[in-house]
Formats: structure tokens, sequence, C-alpha cells
């Protein structure tokens, strides 16, 4: 019954069998050991396994990974480049934009997909562009300046 | 020096956790796991008929099933530290007896060869159920009916009175007297990552590894050993990452003495990952009280006495501090203000749910709301400004030591510069002038105020059911690295930073010189843990006094390299001299850097003819030992346990704007300004975030939270699809600041500030929907206050 995917991860192409019922987040999680994709609830309202799948940010528990066969994955441990931090994990970092990290990478790539889509959002942008990520831990007052940290990094 | 202490220094722990790099229990992964999974009750309150497993047996990838009956004479009884007079502590065993008591207790445990085929397996477990009434309503439960453990004969597992000062003398001599039910409703506190254990055992050395997402490794430890009978020092537990807690991790659970005891008989490493659904059925709740307030005043707003009867919705069991959280609402009824007499009287119920515990603020929460909500009341009636009622009350600022009414003795405060600067910033005289003119235009604009304190850094030994002090070893290995090793177990309030903070100005060493490490039992010396904001207030003093004697080590060592009298040496910028010498501020001088240094053999301390030396080069000559004073213990650390004299009390002013929509009946928050005082402050950018985050959970209680039982026990909000949190687009801009009243009670000074939040926003929340719809002549509104409640107020 298993499938075989083929699947591009963080630039590197991965080829493997798997049972059709496994998720996107378990593949990535436990087949690949890319563990900085988290799991929060079950039902896709926490925004905790958001990954960029060609382009967009979607969350990895509602995917198939026989869904994601030919598609290319970006996970939060693919944003560092040459040793350098991604502008929006640097925003997170300067701003105090987390506390117990747990949704700190679901939290990052839908921030990503922010300022993809609108370079310089308002806060009110800002917020509604999260509201498929829960945090617990900071409010999320320093997450939107975070996000506006980047925002204004990436576009200077 | 050095100058790292009450900057906002970013933090050292997060490079590994933006990165996606840090381990939480699930991500770590060790060769032969097996998966355990839950058969978990679907009823609230019912008799097991019987429990058929053989077909899951069969299933593919299936180990093992252990059912209640496995277990009843191996594991002890979930662990309930409370001891309080005439306590019933009912028999909590890990896995459901005979009977069921609430949806989501554990019947059987699934053991498989991965999480898929334990899952699936769950489905092949048939449980034959004789359901009987619930027991929900907390009211009803004090009343008797069904009795939920039948062997106590009612459902009250205790009563209890506490107070100072004749409350029905002062009542009765009152002006007035204001009387109010409150509904503080159950929350689940939904750390973002659920609980998790994985635990591995090797029979040949008889040692046991249980890796937990907790608050309190070293008590877990303790637990976990008397519960599965294995030695203390063969049993090692390790906090990895902790996704979040908010004292629902400060507990011991049946899942932890299971798992380590599975890894036992299979041989294997075991692992439990927590659903969110097993999360909101079975990690504890927090708040659940029902109560009823009274409070005199005078006809001038001075108030005379305040009574809180109060019902305690306990749960079926008691978890580790169940019955114990009713107690910290009656110790804080004084809240920010002189009342000569108090009462609370608790009545502790048995109810077929999960147990309540500490959930952030931790029955603190529920004191501030009363304490608030009735200041509130007796402004209404007195037709004075909710402010001023307020400031009336408060003790002076040379008043402190405050004893209070509750039997404590407030260590210090200036509450009236708190609420001034909270005035101040919000221009308190016009925004009740735009209230007045829009109330003309028919807007619906209300301003609530909150004048809290509470009672933190938990706490003298005295006071707490398994000491209440904490620890830290302090060491500079050979190459001049820092390693602070210390017994709290911070989850994200930041600690690897602050206490870093304070290691590095004491040591005059660079904060990157500094590693602080915490959560595991076979490295750290026994602490205490993470909770009641008291990991920087009691952990950080210990990391301080430890440091301090560190130094009187250093400093009799230094004098004796340098040839000096030790009353001659100083120490300053991270350096030992005859006479002071400048410094430039944060240079730390690491001995040998890495890389080169000789291989196979430590430098030799270069001392010889020198007029200085870094505290570096003494821990070098302290650790080669070659050339110590005499009766000098070679090595360079030092362990001190610190025993607080006190609690430490926080507080401050939150001052609310909100809109009401006529049509819709939504809560709009115009305003938020929060001035906070939790002593001195190591780093303010953290306690903003913790303040930040304690506020948005307040809003979460006052406007969205609430765990829902039906009338037969079923959990009706059991998936964040119906258990709602306040969301980035739910809450308002936080203008936040700080008065700075230094601690008595510690030596850093500080107070605390994880729960402050918590503490003091939800009456500031709730007083502000009140003041919008009182033309409406509403006087409370208990949470969450909905929409649809406001709507019908407006439209009745």
């Amino acid at each position: 019954m298993k499938k075989a995917i083929s699947i591009s991860v963080n630039g590197v192409s991965q080829q493997h069998e798997v049972e059709p019922r496994l998720l996107l987040v378990h593949y990535l999680r436990d087949v690949l050991g890319l563990t900085g994709t988290h799991i929060g609830c079950e039902t896709s309202l926490c925004g905790a396994c958001t990954i960029m799948l060609d382009g967009q940010a979607v969350k990895s528990c509602t995917v198939l990974a026989v869904q994601a066969n030919g598609a290319e994955v970006t996970t939060i441990e693919g944003l560092v480049k040459n040793g350098e931090l991604h502008p929006m994990q640097e925003g997170f970092w300067e701003r105090h934009g987390l506390q117990c990290g747990y949704c700190t990478p679901g939290m990052i790539m839908a921030a990503n997909q922010i300022i993809d889509r609108n370079a310089s959002p308002s806060r009110e942008e800002i917020r509604h562009g999260l509201e498929g990520n829960l945090c617990r831990c900071t409010g999320y007052q320093h997450i939107v300046e975070a996000v506006e940290h980047a925002a204004k990094k990436s576009t200077v | 020096m050095a100058n790292y202490v009450g900057q906002r220094i970013k933090r050292t722990e997060d490079p590994r956790l933006i990165k996606g790099l840090a381990h939480y229990v699930d991500d770590i992964r060790l060769p032969d796991t097996l998966q355990v999974a839950f058969v978990r009750s679907v009823y609230a309150h019912a008799r097991i008929s019987s429990i058929d497993t053989s077909e899951a047996l069969k299933a593919p990838g299936v180990v093992a099933i252990y059912t209640g009956k496995d277990i009843a004479n191996k594991i002890g009884p979930v662990p309930c530290a409370s001891a309080l007079p005439g306590l019933k502590v009912p028999d909590y065993r890990v896995l459901a007896q005979d009977k069921i008591y609430f949806v989501g207790q554990p019947i059987a445990a699934v053991v498989a060869e991965d999480a898929y085929a334990a899952r699936d397996a769950l489905d092949l477990v048939t449980v034959d159920y004789e359901d009987l009434p619930a027991v929900v309503d907390v009211e009803e439960a004090a009343k008797g009916g069904t009795i939920i453990h039948e062997s106590f004969g009612d459902n009250i597992a205790y009563k209890l009175t506490a107070g100072e000062g004749d409350i029905d003398a002062a009542l009765a001599a009152s002006d007035h007297v204001l009387k109010q039910r409150l509904v503080h409703q159950r929350l689940a506190p939904i750390a973002m990552e659920g609980r998790g254990v994985l635990a591995r055992y090797f029979p040949g050395e008889e040692e046991l590894t249980v890796w937990s997402s907790t608050q309190i490794p070293h008590l877990l430890r303790t637990q976990l050993a008397l519960m599965i009978g294995i030695p203390e020092n063969k049993l090692r537990v390790i906090t990895p990452e902790v996704g979040g807690a908010f004292g629902s991790k400060l507990n011991v659970y049946a899942e932890e003495a299971l798992l380590g005891w599975i890894s036992m008989q299979l041989g294997k490493p075991v692992k439990w990952i927590e659903g969110r659904r097993e999360n909101i059925q079975s990690t504890i709740h927090g708040r659940g009280q029902v109560g009823y307030v009274e409070i005199g005043c005078k006809n001038n707003g001075t108030i005379t006495g305040l009574r809180y009867n109060v019902f305690a919705d306990l749960g079926a069991y008691h978890q580790l501090l169940t019955p114990a959280i009713p107690t910290l609402t009656g110790l804080m009824l004084s809240g920010a203000y002189r009342i000569p007499a108090i009462q609370i009287n608790v009545t502790g119920c048995f109810t077929n749910k999960m147990a309540t515990d500490a959930y952030r603020g931790a029955g603190r929460p529920e004191a501030t709301y009363v304490v608030e909500r009735a200041m509130d009341l007796v402004a209404a009636e007195l037709g004075m400004d909710p402010a001023e009622v307020r400031r009336k009350n408060f003790p002076a600022a040379n008043e402190f030591p405050f004893h209070t009414a509750t039997g404590l003795d407030y260590d210090s405060g200036n509450y009236e510069a708190a609420l001034n600067k909270a005035q101040e910033i919000i221009d308190y005289p016009a925004l009740r002038a735009e209230q007045k003119r829009a109330r003309e235009e028919g807007r619906l604009l209300g301003i609530g105020i909150s004048t809290y304190v509470e009672i933190c850094a938990l706490g003298p030994s005295q006071a707490m059911p398994a000491g209440g002090w904490e620890s830290a070893t302090v060491r500079i290995e050979p190459t001049g690295k820092v390693t602070v090793l210390t017994g709290a177990s911070p989850h994200g309030q930041g600690q690897e930073t602050s206490f870093a903070q304070i290691a590095a100005d004491e040591l005059g060493v660079d904060l990157n010189d500094v590693t602080v490490i915490h959560g595991d039992t076979g490295v750290v010396q026994y602490g205490i843990g993470t909770f009641g904001s008291r990991a920087t207030a009691v952990g950080g003093t210990a990391v301080l006094v430890a440091i301090q004697k560190l130094k009187e080590k250093a400093n009799k060592i230094a004098a004796h390299l340098l040839k000096a009298d030790a009353s001659r040496i100083s120490f300053a910028g991270g350096r030992y001299s005859c006479a002071p010498i400048a410094v430039a501020a944060g240079a730390s001088e690491p001995v040998m850097p890495v890389g080169e240094a000789p291989a196979g053999a430590l430098p030799e301390a270069d001392t010889d003819g020198k007029s200085s030396l870094t505290i570096q080069d003494v821990a070098l000559a302290a650790h080669i030992a070659k050339d110590l004073p005499p009766d000098t213990e070679p090595g360079l650390s030092a362990t001190y346990f610190f025993e607080p004299k006190n609690f430490t009390f926080p507080f401050g002013t939150h001052i609310v704007v909100v809109e009401i929509d006529r049509e819709t009946g939504d809560i709009n928050f115009l305003r938020y300004v929060a001035v906070d005082d939790c002593g001195k402050v190591i780093n303010p950018l953290l306690v903003d975030g913790q303040i930040q985050g304690g506020i948005v959970q307040s809003i979460g209680q006052a406007l969205y939270e609430e765990v829902v039982y039906d009338e037969q026990g079923q959990l009706i909000t059991g998936s964040l699809m119906d258990y709602a949190l306040p969301r980035a687009m739910h809450v308002p801009w936080l203008e936040l600041d700080r008065t700075e009243t230094p601690s008595p009670v510690n030596p850093l000074g500080v107070k605390g500030v994880g729960e402050a939040g918590t503490i003091g926003a939800t009456p500031a929340i709730v007083g502000a929907i009140v003041d919008a719809l009182s033309p409406f002549g509403v006087k409370h509104l208990d949470m969450p206050v909905k929409p649809e409640a406001v709507w019908r107020i407006i439209n009745a």
C-alpha cells in the first residue's frame, strides 16, 4: 500500500515510500528528522506546523505526505542561509518575539508569507495575517514588532 | 565592570529556538522507542463492567496493553502535596480501577511500535461501562445527591475558614453592605506544547531516565521514585525544552509514572505525546470557583470588612496542589487595601471533572477579581470614582511592611504611585470627560481600573508543601567559562539570559562566557522549580549568593597569588588587584582561548609578578592547585540554597478603555495601560514579555475562554475548535510602564512578574465592560463576557 513520493525539502531532493495516510508533518518530523516543525492542536487551528509548500504557507498537519509529492517544501530549518539568520528569525530574536518557542517556527513561516504579499504591512495587517497561528506566551505584541522589524530589514 | 542587569538584553536561548533546532520531548529520538497511547473514559461517572483487550493485542505493531489491574499494586497513587486539616484524599490510581470519575480518565495504555499503530489499536479495546449520574455543578455537589467517592459520604473534600478581625461586627457597623455572586470559570492552560514523556530503563545499570515536559524536575523525581518504587538515586529526570506550562506542568501526572514503569517492564524506551484533546481532558484546569462576596463600607468610601464564601470546583481527584489553590485566594483577599476584617469560607467540592490546580496566578486572580469587583460595587453604590475609592483605602508607602487581615505582611509597596502613573499616561480626567461626551452621543464607552497586588516568590518553606527555597551552583571552569546550575526550571521565561546577566555582572565577565544549565537531575543539585513567580526572586538570589561565596574563596587565592594581604585585595571589572585599576566595561579575558591551548595538559597559571589577576586566572590556578593558600580546597565553585524569609508582593494599576458596539454587542478595546511594579528589573525586555503574555491570557479569561462540561459531565469544549483562545487580532496594543519598588526580601530586590498580567487584568477588563453598560443598570457580568450577553442587555 505504500506510495513512492519525491519532495524537495529545504532544497534537498527526498525520495521515500510512505503510507498514504502519513501526514506531511509526520513525514518531516519522523521520516526526515526535521523536528523544528511542531504539532500543537490536531484540528488545524494553532499553526505550529506551518511550512512553505510551493511558496504558500500551509499547515502541514492538514496535508498528506503523498499530496506533497513533487512539491517544494521549506521548513524552519531551511531559513538560515550561509550561516546567516533570515530577517524574520532576526526580528523574533531582536524583539523578543518568543518565549517558550514552541509556536515560533510556525509563526515565523506564517509571518514570512505576510511580508511576501505585502512588503510593509500595518500592525493591523500583521495581526490579521497571524490569525491562523496561536501563541500562548507572548500576547503577540512582540511578534507584531518582530514582523515589523523583518519587514523594514527586508525592504532596505 | 560589565553592567548587564537592568538592560534589555536579547535572549541567549533564542538562536536554537528560532532555527527550529531546540529539543522538546517529542524531538528526542532514541532507537527502538515504543509509542504509548491511552484508552480514556468517554463517561464522566461510570462503573467499568469489563475491559477486553484481546482484539487490540492482535493488531499489527501492538506490543503490550496495560489496564488498571496490571498496575493496582505496582504503582502508587498520584500524589497530593496539600495537607489541609480534615482533607479527604481519594486513592488516585494511574489507570482506572473499577470506576470512572471524569471524561478523559486513563483506562488502558496501549504500547505499539509506532504512534499510528498505537492509535489504531485504541479503537479495538472494548470497555463496557455502567453509566452513573454525574456531579457537575459545584454548588449542587456541596448539597450531596450523587456521591462521587462513596466512602467519603459526601462530595465535600474540605471546609476551611480563615481571616482576622470580627467580620460580623465589621459588616454590621458598615453604612453599606454590598453582595455579589461571582463565577470564576474553569480555564484550560493550553500550553502550546502539551505534556509529553519519554522513559528509558537500562536493566543492567538499573537506571531509569524520564524526559518530561515539567516545571519541577526534582520534585517529580522524588515523587516518581516513590510511585514506581525505584531508588531516587537510580532515577534521572530531564526537562528538555518545555513549550509553555503556566502551572499545568507543576504537577505529577499518572502518565509520567506509568511511562517510567512500562519502560521498566519492557526494557525499551517508551514515549507518549499528549494530543490536544487529551490535553484539554486530562491536564489540570485552572480557576473553577463560585463565590459570594460581601463588602462593607462607610459613606466616605472606607472599607470596613470583606467576606467571601466560595465553592471550589476541585474535580474528581486531587492533583499535586488542587486543594491548596483556594487557600491562596483567601490569603490575597485584602488586595491592595486596608481592610480591618476579612473572612474566607471555602467549601472544596468533588465533581466529575478533571482536577483544577495551579494555572497562571493560581488562586490569586480569583482573589483580585473578588476584591476589585467589590471595590467597583462600592464605587457605584457611593457614586464615587472607582480610582478614588481605591486610593482612599491604600496603605501609604511608609506603612510597609503592611499587615493584612488575611495574616500576611506585604513586603514593600507604593500603590498610589502606580495608580497616579497609570492615570497620567491615560490622562484620566480627559478620559472621563470623553466618556461623558460619548454617553451623550449614545456611545457605550467604559473605563475599568484594577489596582492589584499579588503574592509571589513562593515562598518561605514554612508555607510550602515541599520546600520553598531554591538552589544554585556556580563554578568557573579551568578555561574561564562560567557554569551556573540552577534548581529553577525555566520554560520560556528566559532565565538562561537573566541569570547569566546576574552572574556576568557579579563576576565581571562577558555574558557569553556564562552558561546556565537547568532541568536535569543528573547534572543539577536538588531544586524546587519554576512556578509562583519565584524563579528570579528565589533562584536568582541563590545564583547571586553562590557567586558571593565563590568570590570569598577566589579573593583568598588571589591574595595568595599576588602575595598581598587579603584585606588589600579589591575586585572590580572581573579583576583582582592590590589597588583599583580601570578596566574597559564588559572586557573579559578568557585565560585559554579555545584552540590555542597546548594539547594534553592545562597551561601553567601565569601569575608570577602580576599586580592583578582576572577571576578566570584565579579559577585556572584553583584547578591546577600547585600554589594555593594553606587549607584551601582546589577548584572554584560554590553552591547556595536560598531560603526566603517572606513572600514578595508585586503590584500595579491596569486601566482599560472599551467601547461596545450597540448593534452586535462586540467589545472593542480602545486603550490598555498597565503600570506594573515587580521590584527591581533584571531584564526589561523579558518583563514586558511576561506582562504582555499575562494580560492576553486575562483577555482570554475575560472574553473567550471557558471549559464547559454539560450536565452529563461531557466535556463540550474538548478541542481548540470549541475552546476559544485569544488570537493576534483580538488584542489591543498594550501600553506598558513601570514603577520600581525594591523588595527587601531578597538582595536582588526583585519581586517576580510571571503572573502579574493574569492577576491584574481580568477585573479591569470586566470593570470596563460593566462601566460601559452602566447606563443599563448593569453592576456585574460573569466571565467570559460574550457579545451575546452584552447584546441581550442592550436589547432587553
